[in-house]
């Protein structure tokens, strides 16, 4: 049956096979120049250099674009006085001129049609009639549903544009994958017990630890840029690294102690290593004492949560457990327990987190030199405007009662109210999204293709033929973040510091900002008095002006750092401090979870084992690629063109699987991967799980380069496991077994 | 286990997973050198010897050959430079380090001399030829008065060049397989008995074919000596030149190597040239034909496979 | 005057940032490199080791792809640094052959080329682009022959190798346990 909202696979209106086949040839070759760049290399002085920060991830890295003479981007290079880079920025943003030169980017703006045989294509549009068809689509919803109807999806700076014309426009029901599919849990159990977030880039005081716990963070292959920057410096400082990981990661390889961790016990080693800190008597007393609340109970809690009792669970040897506990004592309180940040893995993360929180107390390892410092960031004025229109239920409501911890929107929420079935109370009809590409980013495929064929419409902002704008109605093409103004970036820091982002050439093809497109969407929708401005510059020099600079001194310095107003770095500097939690305290006893239902302590459950025959997938980053969006950048494609699937030497043997053999590989629901994908025989890995860097597996063909490349991890997480107490979708839940057929050989499957 | 993999960079197909970059032209143009170095030789040899009038096929037919054998090589070594366009910076210097450089240079001598030496031929072989100019006539009578000197500055030049072509791969310390001394006389020799070969086929002449092939014989047999003698070089050698020899005891040249360059072009014709010499009927295209491929499969094989070998590191 | 480089294989990452930034920094061609990443584990599990290696040519003194030229395209200039004079350079690939370390790589546009130590940095008292974008600061650059050079400082109490010792290149990069 021909479904409504078909994904489109092939390149715009009435293009042939032929001009298909001769790309997917051109995306196979080696020498694929998509500019010829003849010429030496300059120095630095025949350049000219445009501030940036960068977008590759969300770490915010700022930098400069460098254009020689002919009007070329040459290179990005870090700013020196940006706290968040150093001056130097990590592959993928040293690479982010690829994301420029692309030539398989978004061209013009594109609008769904349906021929007569029923089939779908994309055909060309102006920007007029683009917008127009979004705007009276806008109309519609408000008027049949109410625009809390039209539902929205969004990260990273483009997603921010998207959110001020929604809310203008009367909707709050929003949701990006960046929280419930990634840091949400660590936001509400920090919240919980220390009445803080830990925020981005996180107040880990790597530098100067004399400890850094890593659980399952794998700094250098997560290439948070600072992260890896300071974990470096303590490598020189002879810091004390101990990784917690079920595979041996680029951290575990520089770690005094690897904890070679079953995958899913992790609370039951961090309960047992609270053990022993309580019990031997080797935590930091006078932080306890001064500012925790609920040490007694946590006492008794764990009396019986003894190494030898996570020894059962984790596999992790005892005195193992009890050497590396007393070596972060020895250090307390100049310990970071790293927090981690995608840290949706079994259901069960914020108690995870909060044990991670609780460890970090016990330590003393919150406020002191080496351990998670103070942050500030920034405040950077609103531009003149109106209050936004009160909303009528915006995505709290959506939850009806569940999830009572979430402080954001939960995308799977979203997209279950869009699907009629599940009868949810309010009504998600249409969906606006901008910066995130959701068949590759959320759990549970079949769910989100059930939810787009619900809709009425859907928008998307990107700039490239990414997965999700193949089942867009409208597609527009935005500019990527070199040609573009956008919002100042206030990263919080040690101390705060502001960049700027202006564009260093014009925007290639038709391509638009997101500041731009909302605005005439605003525009349209007689928002005016929300967009009182004709250009970006406009609002970036009247709040440059509020916090004492302008666009003009930003624009050569790109960076200006201000000293701290919030108060000290750290805890000792304070008179008494007081903790934002309902005791003043941390929190060792969470009485928010209490009041909301849940355990105020963190308990280990088990979690289900794989069936005989099948594998645990985890899965991770590679240092080159972003997510799901850098596969195609010729320069980051260069470095890594494909993932590979790990297993372990032992596995392999069972499977008789020799390395680079290819693979198809089925889920415990019978998902297939849509294309094979190499093995990689390797000791890195436990036997009882596989490994694969997510992002890969791309199956638009419109990204030559990325297309049919390696597997999608995605792909294989159709059962997720959601966290009751902020919405997370747990997805390392997900079990898999190798097919050495083509699965596909006899059949002709909808891949995508 | 141990693992050794690059994760990133490298991705070029010439270099990457193994070396790669040389191919056939190389192989043709190491071939056609030792051949014309071969044929090259014995003629003069035999002229400097005074067996001119026994050995006609060999002194005067077959140096057809040279000229267009060096011509090919040269042709198939000017398409394998990837810079054609500077071709001629190979003129502008002498570089005494680099093989390649004074093979570059024999090669603009040698050739000359080969054609100057088959033009003061011409007439003999084909009567009625005519030089047209006067000043080539002149040239012909200077040419062939002083024919001695020419013959050992040829012979002289002839050895150079084939034992260059052996040496341009032997000067290469960073392939195992071909670092190996041996490698310069042996492909002299290889490369002398398919001038002998080519001298055989052409000849009509049953006594000069004998004279020949007893020649090759003695040549064949020494290179299988060497051939023995590099094998036993890398038995007795390091890691890497182990793995250079694994490449020939099972590895992915054991077939190639054996069979056609050992069996078919060395012993098979080897042995019909003795059945010959002891009485024997063989058609004298047969031991040469082998001989030659066997000589053109040997640089193919020695060329493709060097290149694999590496240093592990 | 003696330029080297030092690998702080303790701290790198693998992450190739120094791939791409010489990427961008000297116009290498898509499909091509002057650098790359090595990755090397023994052991078994769970009592593993591992360290990544950045390379690139060697810049070696007694360097064989000089020696083998026939148009002295390839040279050394001050410092040690080994460079190819873009068009005196035949494309033989003779260096090619006579790399241990495969470093060289030949050019779409037909040249032989490979790391300069980007010497039109270097030559203005900047370092190579590779080292001031490593994020792990695990590459260190200077004049082995000046005692306060970055890279003296790095190696000073470090125990250290080279690739192929063997090959007798006597290379200039090393490699920092
Ligand atoms: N299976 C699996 N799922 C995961 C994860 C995982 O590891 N495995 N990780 C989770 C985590 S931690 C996160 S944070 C989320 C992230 O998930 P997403 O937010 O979906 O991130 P990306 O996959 O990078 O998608 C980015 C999209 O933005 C587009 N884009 C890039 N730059 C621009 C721009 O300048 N303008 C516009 N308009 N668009 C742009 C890209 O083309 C791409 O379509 O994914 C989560 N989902
Ligand atoms: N290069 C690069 N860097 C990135 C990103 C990117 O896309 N590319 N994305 C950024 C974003 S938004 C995020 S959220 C972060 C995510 O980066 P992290 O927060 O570091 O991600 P995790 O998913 O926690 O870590 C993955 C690791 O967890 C291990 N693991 C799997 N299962 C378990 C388990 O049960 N227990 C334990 N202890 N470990 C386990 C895996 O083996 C793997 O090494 O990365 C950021 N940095
Ligand atoms: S960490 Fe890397 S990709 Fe992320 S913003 Fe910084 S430079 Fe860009
Ligand atoms: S940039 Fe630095 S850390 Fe990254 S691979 Fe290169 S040398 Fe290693
Ligand atoms: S590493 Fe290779 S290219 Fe570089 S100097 Fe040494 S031999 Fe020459
Ligand atoms: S390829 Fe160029 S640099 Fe290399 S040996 Fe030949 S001429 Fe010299
Ligand atoms: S020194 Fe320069 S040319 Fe050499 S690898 Fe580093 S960036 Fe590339
Ligand atoms: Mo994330």
């Amino acid at each position: 049956m021909k479904t409504r909202r078909e994904f489109i696979k092939i390149s715009t209106a009435g293009v042939g096979a032929a001009a298909i086949g001769l790309q997917a040839l051109k995306g196979k070759g080696f020498k694929w120049f998509p500019e010829k760049f003849s010429g030496d290399p300059v120095s630095n002085e025949d350049l000219t250099p445009y501030p940036t920060y960068c977008e590759v991830c969300f770490w915010k890295c700022a930098g400069y674009t460098y254009v020689d003479k002919k009007g070329k981007i040459r290179k990005i290079v870090g700013n020196p006085n940006d706290p968040n880079s150093n001056g130097r920025l990590c592959p993928r943003g040293t690479g982010g001129i690829g994301m420029y030169y692309d030539e398989d980017r978004l061209k013009t703006p594109l609008i769904r049609e349906t021929r007569k045989d029923g089939s779908q294509y994309f055909r060309r549009a102006s920007w007029d009639e683009a917008l127009d068809k979004i705007a009276n689509k806008m109309k519609e919803i408000k008027e049949k549903y109410g625009p809390e109807a039209f539902g929205f999806f969004h990260h990273g700076t483009p997603g921010g544009h998207l959110a001020h014309l929604m809310k203008a426009y009367g909707s709050e029901t929003d949701a990006e994958p960046a929280y419930a599919q990634c840091r949400g849990p660590r936001s509400a159990a920090y919240y919980a017990t220390y009445g803080s977030y830990i925020g981005s880039p996180e107040c880990t005081d790597i530098r100067d630890t004399r400890c850094l716990v890593l659980i399952g963070s794998h700094i250098g292959e997560n290439m948070h840029n600072t992260q890896v920057q300071e974990m470096s410096m303590a490598i020189d400082q002879k810091a004390t690294i101990i990784t917690v990981d079920p595979r041996f990661s680029t951290p575990a390889a520089k770690s005094k102690y690897w904890l070679p961790i079953k995958p899913s016990t992790d609370i039951a080693l961090l309960m047992a290593w609270i053990h022993v800190l309580i019990y031997e008597d080797i935590y930091n007393k006078d932080f306890v004492k001064k500012y925790t609340f609920g040490f007694d109970q946590l006492k008794e809690h764990v009396k019986d949560m003894t190494p030898e009792w996570a020894y059962g669970i984790t596999t992790i040897e005892p005195d193992l457990i009890r050497r590396t506990a007393r070596e972060m004592a020895g250090h307390a309180p100049a310990v970071v327990i790293h927090p981690g940040r995608h840290v949706v893995w079994y259901g069960d993360d914020t108690q995870r987190e909060r044990a991670m929180g609780i460890l970090t107390g016990l330590l003393g390892a919150w406020g002191y030199r080496g351990s998670l410092y103070i942050p500030e960031a920034m405040e950077i004025p609103k531009f003149p405007q109106p209050p936004y229109p009160e909303t009528k239920w915006n995505w709290k409501d959506l939850n009806e009662g569940r999830f009572p911890l979430a402080t954001m929107g939960i995308t799977t929420e979203i997209i279950r109210a869009s699907v009629p079935k599940y009868n949810y109370k309010h009504k998600v009809k249409a969906w606006l999204s901008a910066g995130t590409n959701l068949p590759l980013s959320m759990p549970d495929k079949p769910l989100f293709k059930e939810a787009v064929q619900s809709i009425e419409f859907f928008a998307v902002i990107d700039t490239m033929p990414m997965e999700v704008t193949g089942y867009a109605d409208v597609v527009l093409p935005e500019a990527t973040y070199l040609e573009r103004y956008d919002f100042i970036r206030a990263a919080q820091n040690r101390y705060p510091s502001i960049a700027l982002r202006m564009p260093a050439v014009k925007p290639k093809y038709e391509s638009k900002p997101a500041w731009w497109i909302v605005k005439q969407i605003g525009e349209r929708l007689g928002l005016h008095d929300y967009f009182n401005y004709d250009d970006y510059s406009e609002v970036l020099d009247w709040q440059f002006k509020q916090v004492g600079t302008s666009l003009e001194e930003m624009k050569k310095i790109g960076v200006k750092t201000f000293p701290r107003t919030s108060g000290p770095l750290y805890l000792d500097d304070y008179e008494n401090f007081e903790f934002n939690t309902n005791t003043g305290k941390v929190e060792l006893y969470s009485t928010e979870f209490e009041s909301a239902g849940f355990n105020p302590f963190p308990v280990y459950k088990p979690h289900p084992e794989p069936p005989q025959n099948f594998y645990r997938l985890i899965y991770g980053r590679a240092p080159m690629h972003t997510f799901s969006r850098t596969q195609n950048n010729h320069n980051l494609w260069d470095l890594m063109k494909q993932n590979t699937v790990w297993v372990h030497p032992s596995v392999a043997n069972l499977w008789s699987l020799k390395n680079g053999e290819k693979v198809w590989l089925k889920n415990q629901d019978g998902a297939l991967t849509d294309f094979s994908v190499e093995v990689r025989v390797t000791e890195r890995i436990r036997w009882d799980s596989v490994y694969m860097v997510h992002g890969f597996g791309h199956s638009d063909k419109k990204l030559t380069r990325a297309y049919g490349r390696g597997a999608s991890d995605e792909k294989m997480i159709t059962h997720y496991a959601m966290d009751p107490i902020m919405g997370g979708t747990g997805m390392r839940v997900n079990f898999v077994t190798f097919l050495k057929e083509d699965p596909y050989k006899n059949k002709k499957e909808d891949k995508g | 286990m141990k693992e050794e993999l690059i994760v990133s960079g490298k991705n070029i197909p010439e270099i990457y997973p193994v070396l790669h970059l040389w191919h056939w032209e190389i192989s043709l143009y190491l071939f056609l050198g030792g051949l014309a170095g071969g044929v090259l030789f014995f003629a003069a040899y035999f002229y400097i010897t005074g067996k001119e009038k026994q050995m006609q096929a060999t002194v005067k037919w077959a140096t057809l050959i040279a000229p267009l054998a060096l011509i090919i090589g040269l042709s198939s070594l000017l398409y394998d430079l990837h810079h054609k366009l500077y071709f001629w910076r190979l003129f502008t210097t002498v570089r005494i380090d680099s093989p390649m450089s004074w093979g570059a240079w024999t090669l603009l001598i040698i050739f000359p001399i080969s054609l100057i030496w088959v033009g003061s031929y011409m007439k003999e072989m084909f009567p009625g030829w005519d030089w047209k100019w006067k000043v080539l006539n002149w040239f012909e009578a200077l040419v062939i008065k002083y024919r001695l000197a020419l013959a050992w500055v040829m012979l002289f030049l002839s050895i150079i060049l084939a034992v260059y072509t052996g040496i341009l791969l032997s000067a290469f310390n960073a392939r195992p397989l071909w670092n190996v001394s041996i490698l310069g006389p042996l492909f002299l020799v290889s490369g002398f008995s398919t001038g002998l070969a080519s001298a055989m086929w052409i000849s009509n002449d049953k006594h000069e074919r004998k004279v020949l092939s007893t020649i090759d014989i003695f040549f064949i047999l020494t290179e299988l000596f060497f051939i023995i003698h590099l094998f036993m070089g890398f038995w007795a050698g390091t890691q890497v030149k182990l793995e250079a020899l694994r490449l020939f005891m099972g590895g992915q040249f054991t077939l190639d190597f054996w069979i056609f360059v050992v069996l078919l072009g060395l012993l098979f014709p080897v042995t019909l040239e003795i059945l010959e010499l002891i009485g024997y009927h063989v058609p004298k295209w047969i031991p040469a034909l082998f001989i030659l491929f066997g000589g053109l499969m040997f640089r193919f094989v020695m060329v493709d496979a060097g290149q694999i070998t590496r240093f592990l590191y | 005057m003696r330029y080297a480089m030092a690998v702080d294989t303790n701290k790198c990452v693998g992450c190739a940032d120094c791939v791409v930034a010489c990427q961008t920094e000297n116009l290498v061609p898509n499909g091509y490199c002057r650098d790359w990443i090595v990755e090397n584990v023994e052991g078994a599990y769970p009592s593993l080791d591992m360290k990544f290696q950045s390379e690139r040519c060697n810049h070696c003194e007694n360097a064989p792809c000089v020696r083998c030229c026939p148009t002295g395209a390839s040279h050394i200039v001050e410092g040690g640094i080994v460079l190819v004079t873009h068009d005196e350079c035949i494309g033989c690939g003779a260096c090619i052959e006579s790399c241990p370390y495969d470093a060289r790589y030949v050019h779409p546009e037909g040249y032989v080329d490979k790391c300069t130590f980007c010497i039109h940095r270097v030559d203005k008292g900047e370092n190579p682009a590779c080292v001031d974008v490593c994020p792990t600061y695990c590459l260190h650059f200077g004049d082995l022959d000046d005692p306060n050079s970055e890279v003296s400082k790095a190696m000073k109490d470090r125990s250290w190798y080279v690739l192929a010792p063997e090959a007798g290149t006597n290379p200039q990069i090393y490699f920092l346990r």
